[in-house]
């Protein structure tokens, strides 16, 4: 009976079982999705976290990657004094940060996954299935590479210098290659402009699932920075981008700016790309829902943006307050600042009541109506990580920035259409003498505060670190300075260059 | 023939229970009560043998109807069997590291499960509490761990029966599923040559446990009974409502000033209280006709002292070993069954007790449950913050109920045509079922934004065992040699199923549907052993087992496990047979290979797809679609290894008064199952399960027995056992030139996935891994300054959690009819990390920025901390220690009620004290890190025994 020992799995699947059902690899195409908000396969058991962890809800990836973007510029403070928490506003991390190393496990889990995905779907695994399943799984392997690249992207803008894994190499105890920053650029370039062509076409996809807007909208983002990240700028690329997102006819600009972060937003036609969320199929301490927690405390009521608790986490700094002329969402209505019983002033990073609260995000609809989780943890908000106001933003900038393919009264058109939406008229209307590179940094900053792109943008303005541009608690003092410019790039965490003697630690760290 | 009637005592008076006589010639025999009474049918002039578990052999001719037989103690008896696996073998014999602990010389109090029973009486052999809650075992290490991520776990056979290391659910510790009243003795075995016989899981030690079984002889009945009452020995030293509101006013902003309020409350005396427990056994013993018997039904209740934490349990045990055909079929059959309902106290109330401000009542009037807890501005709880200590007891039940039943049947039949022959069958099952479910109401603050929650679990599980083997053994007068050969095979398969239950809230609204998880797996094997003896001085022993495991995959599934050892009775060669001083003296040396398979994955090898629950789909459009993880897998995993040496002396001096063992030993373990960190973008998951590195382990033991005073009416025994070992990581990496730090071990509260421990190449596993404090001129420590290395990094590597000594004494003395026994135990070297104190022992912990403020450990009032220092080496502690586990006074009664009855009566002590510098409440934390266990309370309880 040395059969016995061929014990195989009664509940769990192999790889070998899931591959026959194009149901089931539907169903890993959804994982390769959900590693965009959920914690794993389960929100809070710590051991079905899709990373090593002691707490389940922190490994999430748009948690992380808010977090990093957010915490470490003007937009926003957090008080809790969890692990090296605090080090992100201060701009002092090390690379044994466990946030770095969180987000860094985040990406490669989902590089991973893909490469997985993409090596079980060959044409020949799939040949046993109908024609039509056959197209399915090929889409699903053209959004598996996209998600990649997606996950590259961040890598290559947060660590700069990253092992680099396809579904070419090995699985097991194989060590990754390094490559640089723009041999990364190039790859994700390469894969984009391959997709361009193979993706459907916009809004004919499943909502939540990619097509070729989002495609062109990470194009146009990596040619944006692509100074930073290739030393060559390449600003008229990202106004064709731009160009064929503004041209496509399933993008509209939402009537509402605050609609936007609410549970219905998938109806506003402005966003290209979301992280779906819905508070009871989609359950996660890590992504809207976190946004939103961990923004209400003090005198909020948490029903009145359609949650049962608080968690009394994030304010906004005044820097970022102060880019609003008027913060109190009377003129432009972006501004959605709560400010009954909050001091703008942070003498105390840990004091909820120090820096104004941002209900940006609400787990209401339009209409008023609080989300469909009953126990009033979990939000229906989708993230809008890809939106049609950051492309007007994004044609602006390249077209000021020397760009061509574009036009100055394009470029200002876009912009006045932005704010003629937040002051309801034209009166917040600029004239193109206003439209400069440091109108459109503060400009982002009003349009898309929270909304994950700040570290990033302050970077591609050579704001980041630099002492020009300060706030409070920037580099650890409560008035702020400016920091070593090793902070414009993350540190590859400690843990993997242990794991991978290939790496070398980026400069300076 | 006629009725004679005796009593069997030791030389100190004490009655020798489950001592038995055999009338010489005849077999008919007798075993004694817990008086030490027997009676027999004999004739005058006949010779009884008396014999018993640690005591000298005696012949003694009967004169009269009735006899007293007073037996010599020997603390080690050389004609002592010995159960070794797959058979016995006397102790004599034996070649490789055993150690016996039998009924006499277990620690006795209120003892709720097995391990406790020999705490501290072998040397090598590590028992560290899990804490002090009901019903929790020890983590039990014979000679220290081999393994990094592999089960460290002893092998435990019942009767038999090997039982798995996965827990079963609903209980904290699966061996206390047996009941210790049951137990006869333990035999430890440690060193290689001993353990190899079961290969697949014999890294770690085989402790094998053998039931008590009737004898022939009259009805006998025993009745043992324990009360109990377990009180807080200490608590942890958290400021008082007086120094907590000085706190806050001093250092506090004006809002955290306004939430003090005018309480003084001592949290930690609202959720703990005394507790009372109760142990009721019953034992029914002898022989109907040729059918010996043993029945015995036990139950146990038992308090913790944590409010609400309840362990009540029955077992019931049956053995019957019968003989056939002239005693050439010999059964044994053994069936346990216990049903254990257990209330798990809700153990966050401890941690929650320490940090929750003390000057705010227990009770408030609202609609939480009238528990007075921190509200928002809109008077609902705050998620984030503590909930009152008690009301997370009151207001939250957890249950389980668990049934288990342990069995074997074993024949062994000597075969007619060629006696020398005897072959065995064992057929064995180990089964459980647990039903458990929690229930928190809608209103507790515990779990206020989701409405409460009610939760329902199950697992059953299913363990099958069949081993067969012959035994053939011969004298070879010839040649002056015996010799002994075994063969046999095993198969062992593991089934666990647990079904997924919906989450619901306390209104019964399903919030989610889990996924279930069922799992199975096998062991076979083919084994064999030979025993030979020259002259009665020359010992070989060598063994052999092939071993398949269903873990790995068809290339890497078998290994081979063997062994070989040597010893020499220097004391029956011819030169030392006059030598005065020694009255016995062997020299063993011994070798083995072992393996462990025994892993917390049952496919590592496979890649494994995990399905997520309902409430982690993902939406496409207006569906959610399930999702389906591909997991990390290492399809060349295979058998950890562990190579080991050993070299012992058992000797015995002044006619073996004083007896003693010193064993040396050695083990190298290779490629270590270990869960490390691989590649950033390989795998899906940041570790990996695989094989990666070596260990070693050496150690010296020392146990010594000695019969210091044996007067007629005073003895006096001590045994003392003493153990160094040093653990050391020689490799830890598949990168053969890798300066690699090592990996990051030991999570801690505080922060998220903040680890202080690191295991790494040249350092003892789980060395503390910390920031070097500096400290100021008046020696306290300055916030945030630390001495970097010479590399310029902050972290080095500090002590480690492994005792390098370990001790243990006990001393057991009689004068007429009272005794006096305790047992002292000690472990030198061992460190804590008090993460009690780095947890709560800053400012941060009082002015939380959450809407309340919490309570510090006194020790903040040292530091002035602001913040958390967690990686600070000031936190972590000498926690050598010298416990008193356990003093028992006793008085024997003898004969009452007419002669047919006796009864002893015993005052019982348990957890008397502790001489450590550690601060924390308890020196003895199996992980090192020191978090809020539930506190070991001190027990005093009355024993009383009657036997009929």
């Amino acid at each position: 009976c040395t059969k016995d020992l061929d014990r195989t799995p009664y509940v769990q699947e192999t790889s070998e079982s899931v591959y026959k059902d194009p149901a089931k690899i539907k169903s890993v195409l959804a994982k390769l999705y959900g590693g965009l908000s959920l914690s794993g396969q389960d929100y809070e058991n710590a051991s079905l976290a899709d990373l090593y962890t002691t707490d389940a809800g922190s490994v999430v990836f748009l948690r992380t990657w808010w977090s990093l973007q957010e915490f470490t510029t003007e937009e926003a403070v957090i008080g809790w004094n969890d692990g090296d928490l605090l080090a992100y506003h201060n701009l002092n991390w090390t690379p044994d940060g466990k946030y770095l190393k969180i987000m860094y496990d985040r990406l490669f889990f989902g590089i991973a996954s893909c490469n997985e995905f993409l090596r079980q779907t060959t044409d020949d695994k799939m040949s046993s299935f109908t024609e039509a399943e056959r197209n399915n799984i090929k889409n699903y392997r053209y959004e598996a590479r996209f998600l990649r690249a997606l996950y590259y992207w961040v890598a290559m803008d947060m660590y700069g210098n990253i092992p680099f894994v396809t579904e070419n190499d090995p699985v097991g105890l194989f060590q990754p290659p390094q490559k640089s920053r723009s041999e990364i650029f190039t790859y994700v370039e390469t894969e984009l402009k391959e997709l361009e062509n193979l993706l459907p076409e916009p809004g004919t996809n499943e909502y939540g699932r990619v097509d070729k807007g989002a495609a062109w909208m990470l194009l146009a983002k990596i040619y944006l920075n692509s100074a930073i990240y290739t030393g060559t700028a390449r600003y008229t690329e990202t106004i064709t981008y731009c160009n064929k997102l503004i041209g496509a006819p399933v993008y509209r600009l939402s009537s509402s700016y605050a609609n936007l972060f609410k549970t219905d937003n998938n109806l506003t036609g402005e966003i290209i790309f979301p992280i779906a969320a819905d508070g009871v199929t989609s359950q996660s301490y890590g992504n809207t829902s976190f946004i939103i927690l961990c923004a209400l405390g003090g005198k909020m009521n948490p029903a009145d943006y359609g949650m049962s608790t608080t968690w009394g986490g994030m304010r906004a700094t005044k820097t970022m307050v102060n880019q609003f002329a008027d913060p109190t969402g009377l003129t432009d209505k972006r501004a959605i600042f709560y400010t009954n019983g909050q001091s703008l002033e942070i003498t105390s990073l840990s004091d909820f009541t120090n820096g104004y609260a941002v209900p940006k995000f609400v787990n209401k609809s339009s209409t008023g109506q609080a989300g469909k989780d009953p126990t009033g943890r979990f939000t229906d908000t989708d993230f809008p990580m890809f939106r049609l106001g950051d492309v007007y933003l994004m044609y602006a900038e390249a077209v000021v920035r020397g760009g061509s393919g574009g036009s100055l009264s394009n470029a200002l058109n876009y912009v006045n259409l932005l704010r003629q939406r937040a002051y309801g008229n034209n009166s917040g209307n600029i004239a193109s003498g206003a439209l400069t590179l440091d109108f459109l940094l503060a400009e982002r900053g009003r349009e898309l505060y929270w909304e994950g792109q700040r570290r990033t943008d302050l970077i591609r303005f050579g704001k980041f670190t630099d002492g020009s541009y300060v706030w409070p608690w920037k580099g650890g003092v409560a008035q702020g300075i400016g920091v070593n410019k090793r902070y414009n790039m993350f540190p590859i965490p400690t843990a993997d260059l242990i794991a991978n003697p290939n790496l070398k630690q980026n400069s300076e760290y | 023939q006629q009725m004679i009637k005796g009593t069997l005592r030791a030389s100190s008076g004490e009655p020798l229970t489950g001592a038995s006589v055999v009338v010489k010639g005849a077999g008919n025999g007798a075993s004694a009560d817990s008086l030490g009474n027997f009676s027999i049918r004999a004739k005058l002039g006949d010779t009884l043998i008396a014999t018993s578990v640690g005591f000298e052999m005696k012949e003694v001719r009967i004169s009269a109807n009735t006899i007293n037989i007073t037996l010599q103690v020997a603390v080690t008896t050389l004609n002592d069997v010995v159960v070794i696996g797959y058979g016995t073998r006397s102790k004599k014999d034996l070649t490789g590291s055993v150690a016996t602990v039998s009924a006499k010389d277990f620690q006795t109090g209120a003892v709720t499960t097995p391990d406790q029973l020999v705490t501290g009486k072998v040397a090598g052999v590590v028992i560290t509490p899990n804490g002090g809650a009901p019903g929790a075992g020890g983590t039990i290490r014979v000679r220290g761990g081999t393994s990094l991520s592999a089960s460290n776990n002893p092998l435990i056979v019942v009767d038999g029966v090997p039982l798995t290391n996965d827990g079963v659910s609903g209980v904290s510790n699966p061996l206390s599923l047996v009941n210790p009243n049951d137990i006869e003795s333990f035999n430890i075995l440690k060193d290689a040559s001993a353990t190899a016989i079961y290969g697949n899981r014999a890294s770690n030690g085989v402790i094998i446990i053998t039931t008590k079984s009737g004898a022939a002889g009259k009805l006998k009945l025993n009745f043992n009974s324990v009360l109990s009452q377990s009180v807080k020995r200490n608590e942890v030293k958290v400021l008082d409502a007086n120094q907590f509101r000085s706190v806050v006013n001093e250092r506090g902003t004006d809002a955290e000033k306004a939430m003090l309020g005018n309480a003084n409350t001592n949290w930690q005396d609202v959720i703990f209280q005394n507790a009372f427990g109760g142990d009721y056994n019953l034992g029914v013993s002898g022989g109907i006709k040729k059918l010996p018997y043993r029945f015995s039904v036990g139950h146990t209740y038992q308090d913790g002292i944590l409010k609400t934490s309840n362990v009540k349990r029955t077992s019931l045990g049956l053995n019957l070993t019968p003989s056939f055909f002239n005693n050439s079929l010999k059964v044994n059959i053994n069936l346990k069954g216990v049903y254990q309902k257990t209330r798990f106290a809700n153990e966050g109330a401890i941690g929650a007790a320490a940090g929750f401000d003390p000057t705010q009542p227990v009770y408030a009037s609202n609609k939480f449950g009238n528990f007075y807890e921190w509200l928002d501005e809109t008077g609902t709880p705050i998620e984030l913050a503590p909930k009152n200590p008690l009301g997370q007891l009151l207001l939250n039940s957890s249950l389980s109920d668990v049934y288990r039943s342990i069995g074997s049947i074993k024949l062994d039949y000597k075969l007619p045509f060629l006696p020398a022959l005897t072959a065995t069958v064992n057929a064995g099952y180990d089964i459980s079922k647990t039903e458990g479910n929690g229930f928190i109401p809608a209103f507790a603050a515990l779990s206020y934004q989701r409405g409460g929650s009610m939760t329902e679990y199950s697992q059953r599980r299913k363990d099958k065992l069949l081993d067969f083997y012959l035994l053939y053994a011969k004298d070879l007068k010839e040649i002056d040699s015996k010799l002994d050969l075994t063969a046999g095979y095993s198969y062992q398969d593991f089934f666990r199923g647990s079904p997924a239950y919906p989450v619901r809230n306390a209104a019964g609204n399903v919030l989610s549907m889990p996924v279930p998880d069922s799992s199975r797996n096998t062991l076979l094997s083919v084994f064999a052993r030979l025993n030979y003896t020259f002259k009665g001085k020359y010992l070989l022993t060598a063994s052999m087992r092939r071993d398949g495991s269903s873990r790995f995959s068809k290339d890497n599934r078998w290994g081979n496990f063997p062994s070989a050892a040597l010893a020499w009775r220097i004391k029956d060669e011819g030169f030392m047979r006059s030598n005065k001083t020694f009255s016995d003296l062997k020299l063993r040396v011994g070798f083995g290979i072992t393996g462990n398979q025994d892993l917390d994955a049952y496919y590592p090898y496979l890649p494994i797809y995990t399905l997520g629950g309902s409430n982690v789909r993902y939406p496409f459009g207006d569906s959610s679609y399930y999702t389906y993880r591909s997991e990390p897998y290492d399809k060349n995993i295979k058998w950890e290894t562990t190579t080991a040496w050993n070299a012992g002396i058992d000797f015995g001096f002044l006619k073996n008064r004083i007896t003693g063992t010193l064993d040396f030993y050695y083990k190298k373990t290779k490629d270590l199952l270990t869960r490390i960190p691989t590649a950033a973008g390989v795998n899906p998951g940041n570790m990996l399960l695989t094989n990666v590195g070596n260990i070693e382990s050496k150690g010296v033991e020392l146990a010594i027995n000695a019969g210091v005073i044996q007067g007629k009416d005073f003895s006096w025994n001590v045994n003392f056992n003493i153990a160094y070992n040093k653990n050391k990581i020689l490799k830890l990496s598949n990168v053969s030139d890798s300066t690699s730090e090592g990996i990051l071990t030991g999570a801690i509260s505080g922060g998220k996935d903040n680890t202080i421990q690191i295991n790494s190449v040249g350092y003892a596993p789980q060395t503390f891994y910390v920031y070097k404090q500096v400290y100021d001129a008046d020696g306290k420590p300055v916030e945030g300054v630390f001495d970097k290395q010479n590399n310029g990094a902050l972290f080095y590597r500090y002590k480690s959690a492994n005792p390098k000594l370990t001790m243990g004494f006990t001393s057991q003395m009689s004068y007429k009819k009272w005794d006096l026994s305790f047992v002292l135990r000690s472990n030198i070297g061992n460190y804590l990390y008090n993460n009690v104190r780095s947890g709560s022992g800053a400012f941060n912990s009082v002015s939380t920025g959450m809407g309340y403020i919490g309570n510090t450990n006194v020790d903040y009032l040292n530091t002035r901390f602001t913040n958390s220092q967690f990686f600070s080496d000031y936190y972590v502690e000498n926690a050598s220690f010298l416990r008193m586990d356990n003093v028992s006074f006793g008085y024997n009664f003898g004969r009452i009620w007419r002669n047919k009855a006796s009864l002893k009566l015993s005052a019982i002590v348990q957890n008397v004290f502790v001489i450590t510098k550690y601060t924390g409440l308890d020196p003895e934390v199996y992980s090192g890190i020191d978090n809020n266990i539930y506190p070991r309370p001190r027990i005093y309880s009355l024993g009383i025994n009657i036997s009929y």
